[in-house]
């Protein structure tokens, strides 16, 4: 709370604004897993936070790994760690779909939720199991920082860390918004989310795209895993439960299926949570998020972007 | 059908498959198990244990390997092996109703008489009271997500209202345990209410996160408002049920009686014990039973109704939101009197114990047993609880399994245990009902 009171409070407001778009931001990467599958097959994929934290420590046990052979010029040792992190995190997804939710294709409402719940357990589990249950520190990675703008009391930093976030998640949201709206892959992909049925007539494989769909989240969530790991330096096996929670909060809020509405709700969730823990209580940051959800739910039940959903007799 | 001439069984088909779930294998488990992060001195290093990445992947490319054969094999067989599969599930349909009508008799029997089978120790009927309360939270949730067709990821919440109703009225206030569990009830059933009033509009899935973020938020605010609930110390110094007034104790004051006194009996730490197993084992076939009357009553026929239908219930003028509301209530007022059992037999509760984990949990054992079904409940709740109870002494790999298991059972049978949904209403012209798999789930 430093800085509160006596001026200084531009620059707090400021601050806090850079720190909630770079969580924010994170949020929004993982939202997209959410979204993207929901709009596809319409379930809840409540293992993707848990791939986020897979794709966390892929990146942590791949940076040391590099870290050990030495020599390498940091950002080709980052952009190695994010390309393994990518692939075996993708693995993980594809494999999770594979194992649980595909057989269970067409089957009951609940069935593939349930699924879904088991194989979060599950993950959770294993990498607590193979890894240990202790909190693993990384030293910074990526330091330095700008001053922005300075007062008597408080000074804005934007660190470099922060910068990279937010430009990678640019980066990525716009190769993304060009392989949905331009690609086959992304035709096929909106055709299997409005109608399966009609596009497997038309010959789209549609359990290939449900694959692909399930690949494309992994990647984004392993970026934002990876991002996680060296912003905050420190990642432990629960880290994907109550971040994914927050991503689902985020896809909702920004309209489920949407995906522009996925990145908006990630950044609001950020901002709220930044903002709540900046002027009020940082005990009660998870209750103003989940309590944001339910007054949108209350008010604009299909989110923020989402379209409004008919129901036909 | 030995003279049918059998095709050979595809073995280059099925190396190729292993090997190329041997070759995920390797990459999904090349990090993860193949090498561990340890602390070093001078920060994180790695460890490598290629043994374990080796054992792993050999297993998944063999099991690979037998589940490909096992399928090449099932589908060599002559098609008059397979049988008709119409015929068959209506078989099985009426196998689970005579297996219910014999069986739960006998469960019940075996239930009352447990504690008194020679092979009943302290440790049995510590499990036994265990499983029966998770039961009772199945049958509870039962009555939300069976019957009423509600997806409830939040009700351990409820269950931690009673927990704590029942705890800080007992310790702040010195009420005893039977006046304090009606209450304990009722204040969950208005916390069902007030969550439900808002949310209870939403589609299926939405309300199951927002009862999943409810959930949360009450694990959040039991951990945080210290000067009410402690915070992360819990509440302890409970006070532990009497026998109707009679304290299990060894030494009571001066003119009162203690349980085994009044009985003229020897003091034995077991009473307690084995009157908590009969405690809940009371509460939870109170709430069996009111479960199977209430889905005699127009309120129980309408949540049905509005589980199948929502809009077509809705045109037969029943109220969805009030219909909702007293089944979201009734559950919740479940979960708060096995909230109160909790913390009596505990002596403490803290956050800790109501996680969202519990909830999936409760879930699972709702959804495993085969929705509605009052008996699956039983079964999948001795299956998860007691299974993973027994293997207590792998503690780290408990839980592991149990989230395999869940995975497992639903790829298994996505219905359930046992999925067969008695039909309330039997129009009297028409003896033969459609087969329940016939009639369409709600769709989405």
């Amino acid at each position: 709370m430093a800085g509160l009171g006596q001026g200084g409070d531009v620059e707090y407001f400021v601050q806090q604004l850079i720190n909630g778009v770079t969580l924010g931001s994170i949020y929004g990467l993982i939202a997209i897993g959410y979204t993207m599958v929901y709009g596809i097959i319409g379930m809840i994929n409540f293992a993707h936070g848990d791939i986020f934290m897979v794709g966390s420590f892929i990146a942590l046990m791949t940076f040391i790994a590099l870290g050990i052979l030495g020599g390498i010029w940091l950002p080709l040792a980052l952009l190695v760690t994010l390309l393994v992190t990518m692939v075996i995190t993708a693995a993980y997804g594809w494999t999770v779909e594979r194992l649980a939710y595909r057989p269970l294709r067409g089957s009951f409402r609940l069935a593939p939720l349930i699924s879904a719940i088991g194989m979060s357990i599950f993950l959770q589990n294993y990498v607590q199991l193979l890894q240990g249950a202790r909190v693993r520190p990384l030293q910074p990675v990526i330091e330095g920082h700008f001053i922005l703008m300075k007062s008597a009391h408080f000074s804005v930093v934007l660190s470099y860390m922060q910068i990279t976030i937010v430009l990678v998640t640019v980066i990525l949201m716009a190769i993304f918004a060009t392989l949905i709206s331009k690609t086959a892959l992304g035709r096929a992909q909106r055709a299997c989310e409005q109608d399966s049925l009609m596009a497997s007539l038309l010959g789209i494989n549609v359990d290939r795209t449900i694959s692909l769909t399930f690949i494309i989240g992994s990647l984004l969530a392993a970026v934002a895993g990876m991002l996680f790991l060296l912003y905050y330096g420190v990642i432990d096996f629960y880290i994907g439960f109550l971040a994914g929670m927050k991503a689902f909060t985020a896809a909702v809020l920004g309209g489920i299926g949407s995906l522009p509405g996925a990145m908006l709700g990630g950044l609001i969730i950020g901002l709220i949570e930044t903002f709540w823990s900046a002027y009020f209580t940082i005990e009660y940051k998870d209750v103003a998020a989940f309590s944001v959800l339910v007054l949108v739910l209350i008010f604009f039940p299909t989110g923020l972007l989402g379209q409004p959903e008919v129901e036909k007799v | 059908m030995q003279n049918t001439p059998q095709r050979a069984v595809n073995w280059s088909r099925i190396v190729k498959e292993s090997l190329v779930a041997g070759l995920i294998a390797l990459v999904l488990f090349f990090e993860l198990v193949g090498v561990r992060v340890v602390d070093n001195p001078g920060g994180l290093g790695l460890r490598s244990r290629w043994l374990w990445l080796l054992i792993a992947v050999v297993a998944t490319a063999v099991g690979r390997l037998l589940l490909a054969w096992r399928r090449e094999i099932l589908n060599n067989r002559p098609v008059a092996d397979l049988g008709l599969t119409a015929s068959d599930s209506g078989k099985s349909d009426s196998r689970i109703q005579i297996f219910t009508r014999y069986v739960a008799p006998l469960l019940i029997a075996f239930a009352l008489t447990l504690p008194m089978m020679p092979f009943a120790n302290r440790y049995i009927v510590d499990i036994a009271t265990l499983v029966l309360t998770y039961v009772m939270l199945g049958w509870g949730l039962n009555i939300v997500v069976g019957l009423a067709g509600l997806l409830d990821l939040g009700y351990v919440a409820f269950y931690a209202v009673g927990a704590y109703s029942y705890a800080l009225l007992s310790t702040q206030l010195g009420w005893s345990f039977w006046v304090s569990l009606p209450l304990a009830g009722l204040l969950a059933a208005s916390f069902g209410i007030l969550l439900g009033f808002p949310v209870l509009r939403l589609r299926g899935d939405y309300l199951a996160i927002v009862t999943l973020g409810f959930g949360e938020i009450v694990r959040i605010i039991l951990l945080n408002w210290y000067t009410f609930t402690n915070g992360p110390d819990g509440i302890s110094g409970i006070p532990r049920p009497s026998f109707f007034g009679l304290p299990f104790k060894r030494h009571v004051p001066e003119g009162t009686d203690s349980f085994s006194s009044f009985f003229g009996l020897d003091y034995s730490s077991m009473h307690r014990i084995i009157f908590l197993y009969y405690l809940i084992l009371l509460l939870a076939l109170l709430t069996n039973f009111f479960t199977l009357r209430i889905r005699r009553l127009p309120i129980g026929r309408a949540w049905e109704a509005l589980r199948e239908d929502e809009i077509a219930s809705r045109s037969l003028g029943i109220n969805p939101t009030n219909t909702k509301l007293s089944g979201f209530a009734i559950g919740a007022m479940f979960a708060g009197f096995a909230g109160s059992f909790f913390a009596t037999r505990q002596g403490f509760v803290s956050p800790e114990s109501f996680t969202f984990i519990e909830s999936a949990v409760i879930l699972s054992i709702v959804v495993l047993g085969g929705m509605g079904s009052q008996i699956g409940v039983v079964l999948a709740a001795v299956l998860l609880i007691g299974g993973t109870e027994m293997f207590r002494s792998l503690a780290d790999f408990r839980m592991l399994a149990f989230g395999a298991l869940m995975v497992a059972i639903m790829v298994w049978k996505p219905r359930g245990l046992l999925s067969n949904r008695e039909p309330t209403v039997r129009l009297a012209d028409h003896p033969e009902e459609p087969s329940p798999d016939l009639v369409a789930e709600q769709k989405s």
